[in-house]
């Protein structure tokens, strides 16, 4: 099953959008498993304070996170093609970075920039599915978080649990949303394998 | 009539309604919203046109801050 499992993947190109918390997780899991084309893109640098949670390390900061992703992919899984965008994504440029890809994850912080993305998506890409991550801030509460999809739209997370000083994004939480998306984007590409 | 929301049956009174008027019955104050109807995107400008009937699916997704 492994080797037909890395058949079907190395064919397929997925999008990660955003390389922070869960944009990297998300992405380092795809890798593993041998998804063959990761197109990520992120506008940001690695700040000391990204490290409890995001997949980078001490002797990153300050280098761009969108380079630095694909740097620690290729140690992982070099078979893994890696194309990477330092660009601040919008509804433009949307369109041409993620045309080809099966499978776009929204894995930005800010929830404009992942309502613009949904949004963009849904209208300009009605064929593509799309795995957003929604309510992952804090601790504990595992059970909370969950999947549902309607339609292309497949939303991870508790959906309540806004980042705030009081409920900080932290590893655990956000790392369980983003290889919760991971999981659905392989549900997704592994549909009828057997 | 009744609906599916969120993936939940739900009774409103009257024969439709529009995604403004659902949003106000269920007091969504939120900003940031995705809606659909029936698994077709309803834009925020499109939202007071929109018309929910009777057995339709319908989804309300707050977006929030966190990744």
């Amino acid at each position: 099953m492994i080797q037909k499992i890395k058949k079907v993947l190395r064919t397929k190109t997925v999008g990660i959008a955003g390389c922070g918390g869960l944009g990297s997780n998300c992405a380092v899991a795809l890798a593993r498993v041998g998804v063959g084309h990761l197109v990520i893109a992120d506008f940001d640098s690695i700040d000391v304070s990204n490290l409890n949670r995001q997949y980078f390390f001490l002797n990153q900061v300050g280098e761009k996170k969108a380079y630095a992703l694909r740097d620690n992919i290729v140690k992982i899984n070099p078979e893994v093609k890696v194309t990477a965008f330092d660009i601040r994504l919008d509804k433009h440029n949307v369109r041409e970075l993620f045309i080809d890809c099966d499978i776009i994850v929204e894995a930005f912080d800010l929830a404009d920039m992942k309502h613009m993305l949904v949004e963009t998506v849904l209208t300009f890409f009605p064929d593509k599915y799309i795995v957003t991550g929604v309510g992952l801030a804090g601790w504990g509460d595992s059970n909370a978080i969950r999947m549902r999809q309607m339609g292309q739209l497949i939303i991870c997370g508790d959906e309540t649990k806004e980042v705030s000083q009081e409920l900080p994004p932290l590893a655990p939480r956000v790392g369980i949303v983003a290889n919760m998306q991971a999981n659905q984007v392989l549900e997704i590409l592994l549909k009828g394998i057997k | 009539m009744e609906i599916i929301l969120n993936n939940r049956n739900e009774y409103f009174d009257g024969e439709h309604m529009t995604i403004t008027d659902l949003i106000k019955a269920k007091n969504f104050t939120f900003k940031l919203l995705v809606t659909k109807i029936n698994g077709r995107l309803v834009k925020k400008e499109e939202r007071d046109e929109a018309i929910i009937k009777n057995g339709d699916d319908v989804l309300v997704l707050h977006m929030i801050s966190g990744g």
